[in-house]
């Protein structure tokens, strides 16, 4: 019998030590960023333990309105993650190889998003020193039975699966080996049933709820998942234009932007009629029911707090339609990248503040009690994505010379340290 | 720049951050500095022996002298055998004076600041069952022309769906049908205040305050001892009055007699008497949760 390869195991180390020492080198741009976002996520770390010591009183949210703005950045960040599956769907299930070269991209953004959406769930806790409660076999996990419990199973796994699948291409590629298929191929497709999965389950979290009609609709989990695939898109597109124009030794051809393009053309419209088919049932029903959509769109009783909000959204989301399908999109990236910013906002909003909020309005027993964000609630907020950028700009930092060789443990290759500093 | 100055400016940096971070986080100290290693590792309320039981009690009556400045009695009462709890409302003769969501608050030693109580009573509109026509804010002479009154509470459901989503099982219902909290282990996600149908939980937004010579010193370990900050509570039907025999205290204040409390496995009991002649209802009978909480109207 052979004796097992080691090698790989032993140079390890250095690979982690080479890599931490590349996420604190770089240009002036590399430094600024750093800080900035360094300095927001302070902020909110600041606003945090003020949370923490003083109470959720330190954010607006009430015995009625019991979610915030932190749920709905959850449930967003939770679609970002799921969203870039849409990279790995063509790159390994079609074999579209320029979408390949870039697919890692997608995966280290879903890393990134699925920290934010922890971040936001040990926001929202009023007791995260109790966090161990959760750990399956070591607190109580009142699996399968509460939904709460699938979504840390199903946020953990994806977390797990594109640690291996981008930690494990990008070991390989830095040791100038070929990866294995059998070390990485069925990880890549479980993860893409996997990244459906995290957004179904995170909607059955709110559709499950018998005592929250707007939220109790079949159609809750397909309309996460057709926003899921504008975000992902949305942002993928803006990063690889990003990348381009700040490391150009990482060259990729424009097969990605014109394949994740025309994902966006179809989901963008898929989203709006699934939105449309949900006002239809509503308004055209009446009664009851459909109490939280009229304060929703037109407000209620005098009281008309998500009305900006939602509005807001109806005309990103319209006009994301409308610039993704101008023809002009497909030569000037400005009238894509616009019209991927306004699906990005468009949709913040929509999940979030438009659709958290409102299951709540009215209570259960239909007091109306109107919820604003606090600046508390704002700062933790900034300061979680923040973080996801931190996280995601580290791991860009990272990666990237791996991909490009500059970063590499053949003692031939370029020196790595000097040509990285671009980025 | 050269190498010297680039390190000695990395180094500039790297402490400059360094006191960032710990400035941004003094304010844990005060969440820490309360929070005890015992506290940190509690068990489940489930997982305990008769000697951790002993030792919980014996810290929480510490702790609540420490922090409020009262000797208090804490005790686990268990449910009784044989004995399924349920309460019935009449509602031709509730005239919405409020003295059950009063003397719930006292009972349970609510939060003063924010006036809690489990018991919200809704002015409703004579000829309409539709809880969108009610009022739980209304401040005029009761009973109003009009109008009739309708108190809600925790429902006890029995299909509830507070205990089916905590994440933790730190809520479940108990043999004698009253659903309750370990608030020892409660997380405070909230997901059982948007799931419950009936507005009944609470969550503590921060600490609660009770003026010491107002706390009421006979406290339940599941019921009304006074609940940490960060973790959801709920109407428990007075479990350290009522697993001891005696009544509610919503309906030892009632001044008009509308409430109804027993045991439903006593054919003898008032509210076996209520349920077999009265034409009750449950409130959202739709949803499936079957509450042990009923109304009826005198015919």
């Amino acid at each position: 019998m052979k004796a097992p390869d080691i090698a790989p195991v032993l140079s390890y180390p250095r690979f982690l030590w080479r890599v931490v020492r590349l996420a604190f080198e770089g240009s002036f741009a590399y430094y600024a960023a750093m800080t900035v976002l360094t300095a927001v996520m302070l902020v909110g770390a600041n606003a945090w333990s003020h949370q923490l010591a003083d109470g959720m009183i330190r954010t607006n949210m009430s015995d009625h309105v019991s979610w915030g703005l932190y749920i709905a950045n959850f449930t967003f960040a939770v679609g970002l993650a799921a969203g870039a599956v849409m990279m790995v769907i063509p790159a390994y299930l079609y074999d579209d190889d320029e979408m390949h070269d870039v697919v890692l991209l997608g995966e280290v953004l879903a890393i990134a998003a699925i920290l934010v959406c922890t971040g936001f769930i040990v926001a929202d806790m009023g007791r995260p020193d109790r966090f161990w409660h959760i750990i399956p076999g070591v607190g109580r996990f009142n699996w399968p039975i509460s939904m709460l419990t699938w979504d840390v199973i199903a946020l953990n796994g994806y977390l797990a699966l594109n640690l291996h699948i981008c930690g494990y291409l990008v070991y390989m590629k830095y040791l100038g080996r070929r990866p294995q298929k059998r070390w990485y191929l069925p990880f890549v497709f479980l993860s893409i049933g996997w990244a459906i999965s995290i957004h179904s389950v995170t909607a059955f979290l709110y559709a499950g709820l018998g005592g929250r009609p707007f939220w109790n609709s079949a159609l809750l989990a397909p309309r996460f998942i057709a926003s899921a695939f504008i975000t992902g898109p949305a942002f993928v597109i803006a990063l690889l234009y990003g990348v381009r124009a700040t490391v150009p030794s990482f060259r990729f051809g424009d097969g990605p932007v014109k394949l994740l393009s025309s994902v966006l053309r179809v989901t963008i419209l898929l989203n709006l009629f699934m939105f449309g088919s949900e006002q239809f049932t509503e308004f055209y029903t009446g009664g009851a029911h459909t109490t939280s959509s009229r304060y929703l769109f037109f407000g209620l009783h005098g009281h008309h707090a998500l009305v900006p909000w939602i509005w807001t959204a109806v005309l990103l989301n319209i006009t994301s339609a409308v610039l993704v399908h101008l023809p002009a999109s497909r030569r000037d990236p400005r009238v894509l990248l616009a019209g991927c910013g306004a699906a990005f906002g468009g949709v913040w909003i929509e999940k979030g503040m438009g659709l958290i909020v409102p299951g709540f309005v009215p209570s259960t027993l239909h007091e109306i009690v109107e919820y604003t964000p606090s600046v508390a609630e704002w700062k933790i907020s900034a300061g979680l994505w923040a973080f996801g950028g931190l996280v995601l700009l580290v791991l860009l930092k990272i990666v990237l010379p791996v991909l490009t060789g500059e970063l590499s443990d053949k003692p031939d290759a370029p020196s790595a340290m000097p040509s990285s500093r671009r980025l | 720049m050269d190498k010297a100055k680039r390190r000695s400016l990395k180094v500039l940096g790297a402490t400059l951050g360094a006191s960032a971070f710990a400035y941004a986080m003094a304010p844990l100290r005060e969440f820490t500095k309360d929070l005890t290693i015992d506290q940190f590792l509690q068990k489940h309320y489930k997982e305990l022996t008769k000697a951790d039981l002993a030792a919980l009690v014996e810290r929480l009556e510490r702790e609540t002298k420490q922090a409020y400045g009262k000797e208090v009695h804490i005790q686990d009462f268990r449910p009784m055998e044989n004995v399924e709890f349920g309460y019935a409302l009449n509602l031709s003769v509730c005239i919405g004076c409020r003295k059950c969501a009063e003397a719930c608050h006292f009972e349970n030693n609510h939060d003063r600041a924010t006036n809690n109580s489990y018991i919200r009573v809704l002015e409703m509109e004579q000829g309409s069952f539709d809880l969108e026509k009610g009022n739980a804010h209304y401040d005029h002479a009761v009973p109003a022309p009009g109008k009739y009154y309708m108190p809600v509470q925790c429902q006890q459901c029995d299909n509830a769906p507070c205990v089916k989503v905590c994440p933790v099982q730190a809520t479940w219902k108990e043999k004698d049908g009253i659903v309750v909290v370990d608030y020892n282990w409660c997380i405070g996600c909230r997901y059982c205040e948007a799931a419950c149908p009936y507005h009944a939980r609470r969550f503590n937004w921060t600490k609660p305050e009770v003026p010491t010579d107002e706390i009421n010193p006979n406290q339940g370990l599941l019921s009304n001892r006074i609940r940490p900050q960060g973790v959801v509570e709920k109407c428990t039907f007075c479990l350290h009055r009522t697993r001891q025999g005696q009544l509610p205290a919503c309906l030892e204040a009632c001044p008009t007699g509308a409430r109804v409390f027993g045991n439903m496995l006593d054919p003898k009991s008032e509210i076996r008497w209520v349920l077999e002649h009265k034409r009750v209802f449950i409130l959202k009978e739709e949803l499936g949760t079957r509450p042990r909480f009923f109304y009826f109207f005198d015919s």
